[in-house]
């Protein structure tokens, strides 16, 4: 059994590489995931809440949004922060905080529009028994997110998975530099050109193995609080 | 004295007026129902009235004080209400009924105490750690009336509470809200589109058609003295006949209904266009006698139109020599086994003139809303 097992280690970057690709992935799309979720609840809610002029348009962007391809986001981010644009000045360009709002982009429509649905899915007159029993404003925020928490897992899962394993865009605005901003999907497609395919379905599995260990850690919390 | 009172309030969708009231009184103390068929206006009136919507024109005070827009909270949290669908949140019955003690802050011993007491008032307390969306129909509308009543408002709104109940549960359910109100002394307002719930549980009665006011008043003058026709028709008086006041004295009118005269103890002027109201429940109907009639009563003779059996009441339509149509009798079982009535029977029908309620109609529109 050691035999095999030890060849399987050769196939792998060495330990520190590849812990270091690994965290920065969790740490790249961790931040992305719960900045989209800090923007994209609230929005959703509102946008499930308010009628107003222009909420359409909204809506159907936010729409739009969810299947926002990943290369043209990276191209805006690019074009945003390379250093003949608007914010080139922040020397942000192919780092990891320009991976981080790659992803934010391409999360923030999966939470809103998730977060829209699940808060147009209560009963309509939830929100006002919640006021009638003398809920502030943010207290009714507040208790509408958690009679919606089951769709708003779902939405962390979503925009979480979207984002683990999405390359054009990190790969774009990251520049998969090593030590720097590889993670995991740009490592992936880095070992293929290079024709190491054993190397690439290693970290594929390793890739899979943590997008289904998080997931199970979501559904396990989703289905706890159903039971 | 007025809890609540609005005076000019209208609330407008889409441009189209759907509450229009010239005042409403909510009286500290008392259990006022709001009756009115559906598309009435009574959810809106009701949010009006939680000071959750604000009216397009008109102004709502409570205790007197006008209330400012967007209304206070705490002026908010003096009134709690409860919907016909119970809508309990996720988590236990008691966690429910804890939530708008959590909202005022108040958590601990303490709050349990008062959220089982009130799960208790409502013989509930014995599911208090029941998830409470697993709650049968009786028990969750139970739970969301301790839930309100928890926060020991001084405004209890209700909006249809019992509605989707069936029958046996609803009265019990009615008896006993009753009850808890009144020993709480808390200010009520029920709405529903039964009328026996109204007449079962109301100090005053308000009747609401097409977002309007149509009266307000005890369920004794909203039933025996409709204020206008529509609200007669709401209340299923039976009889409603245009005439004239064609003589009056000093305690009886005289009024020509077509070829016929009734008399009244509404005392109006001569001249004066009016619809006589008789409820069906005041006409006696027996098989014709030689006896005239006493001074001021009424009594027609005729022959039975038509006999629908209710089971404990017959109403029956009466070919009495009207214009309008036949006249409207019901009669108890008991009545009915000794007439033996059926289509073509020649009957007499008597009723009091105390029981011909008049409503002038100058200037009236009520039945155009």
């Amino acid at each position: 059994m050691t035999a095999p097992l030890a060849s399987l280690g050769a196939l792998l970057p060495a330990p520190g590489e590849l812990a270091g690709i690994i965290l920065l992935s969790l740490f790249v799309s961790g931040v992305a995931i719960v900045v989209s979720m800090l923007v994209g609840v609230p929005a959703g809610i509102f946008l499930g809440l308010h009628r107003f002029p222009g909420r359409s348009f909204l809506v159907t962007l936010v729409n739009t949004g969810m299947g926002l391809p990943p290369v043209v986001v990276g191209l805006g981010v690019f074009l945003l922060l390379a250093r003949s644009g608007p914010f080139g000045g922040l020397d942000l360009l192919y780092t990891p905080w320009a991976m981080v709002l790659a992803q934010v982009v391409i999360a923030t429509p999966l939470v809103v529009g998730i977060t829209l649905a699940a808060i147009q899915g209560l009963d309509e007159r939830l929100h006002l028994q919640i006021l009638s029993l003398g809920a502030s404003r943010a207290q009714l925020y507040l208790k509408l997110v958690k009679e919606a928490r089951l769709s708003l897992v779902a939405a962390l899962a979503a925009g979480f998975g979207s984002i683990i394993s999405e390359v054009g865009a990190v790969m774009m605005v990251g520049g998969n530099i090593k030590g720097q901003t590889r993670v995991m999907t740009t490592a992936i497609v880095l070992e293929t050109r290079q024709g190491e395919f054993a190397n690439a379905i290693v970290l594929g599995v390793i890739l899979l193995a943590l997008a289904l260990g998080i997931n199970w850690l979501f559904t396990a919390v989703q289905q706890r609080r159903r039971a | 004295m007025s809890l609540l009172a609005l005076a000019g309030v209208e609330v407008a969708r889409d441009g189209k007026a759907i509450l229009s009231l010239e005042g409403l009184d909510v009286r500290a103390g008392e259990l006022l129902a709001l009756l009115g068929p559906t598309g009435a206006g009574k959810s809106t009136l009701l949010r009006v009235l939680h000071l959750l919507e604000r009216p397009a024109a008109g102004t709502v005070a409570w205790r007197g004080a006008p209330v400012p827009w967007p209304a206070p909270l705490d002026l908010r949290r003096r009134i709690a209400m409860a919907f016909q669908d119970p809508l309990l949140f996720s988590g236990s019955t008691l966690e429910n009924v804890l939530y708008g003690l959590s909202l005022r802050g108040e958590t601990g011993v303490a709050a349990r105490e008062k959220a089982t007491e009130a799960l208790r008032l409502l013989h509930v307390d014995h599911l208090a750690e029941r998830r409470a969306r697993t709650l049968s129909g009786g028990e969750a509308q139970r739970t969301a009336l301790a839930r309100a009543l928890v926060l020991r408002p001084e405004l209890l709104l209700l909006d249809e509470p019992f509605a989707a109940l069936d029958a046996p549960i609803r009265r019990h359910l009615l008896e006993e809200l009753t009850q808890v109100v009144k020993a709480h002394g808390i200010t009520c307002v029920y709405v529903t589109h039964e009328q026996g719930e109204a007449f079962s549980v109301a100090d005053r009665i308000a009747v609401l058609r097409r977002g309007r006011l149509l009266q307000a008043g005890t369920p004794e003058e909203v039933l025996l003295r409709p204020a206008s026709r529509a609200v007669a028709r709401f209340m299923q008086t039976g009889n409603i006949l245009s005439g004239v006041v064609t003589r009056r004295s000093e305690a009886l009118s005289e009024v020509a209904v077509g070829a016929c005269v009734l008399f009244s103890r509404t005392v109006l002027p001569e001249g004066t266009t009016v619809d006589a109201c008789v409820r069906r429940e005041e006409v006696l109907v027996e098989a014709p006698g030689d006896a005239a009639p006493a001074p001021g009563l009424n009594r027609f003779r005729g022959t039975v139109a038509t006999v629908f059996d209710h089971g404990s009441t017959m109403q029956l339509k009466i070919d009495a020599g009207f214009s309008e149509g036949p006249l409207q009798a019901l009669i108890t079982r008991r009545v009915a086994h000794d007439l033996a009535p059926r289509p073509g029977l020649p009957v007499e029908a008597t009723f009091s003139a105390a029981s011909v309620h008049l409503i002038p109609r100058e200037g009236r529109s009520d039945d155009d809303l």
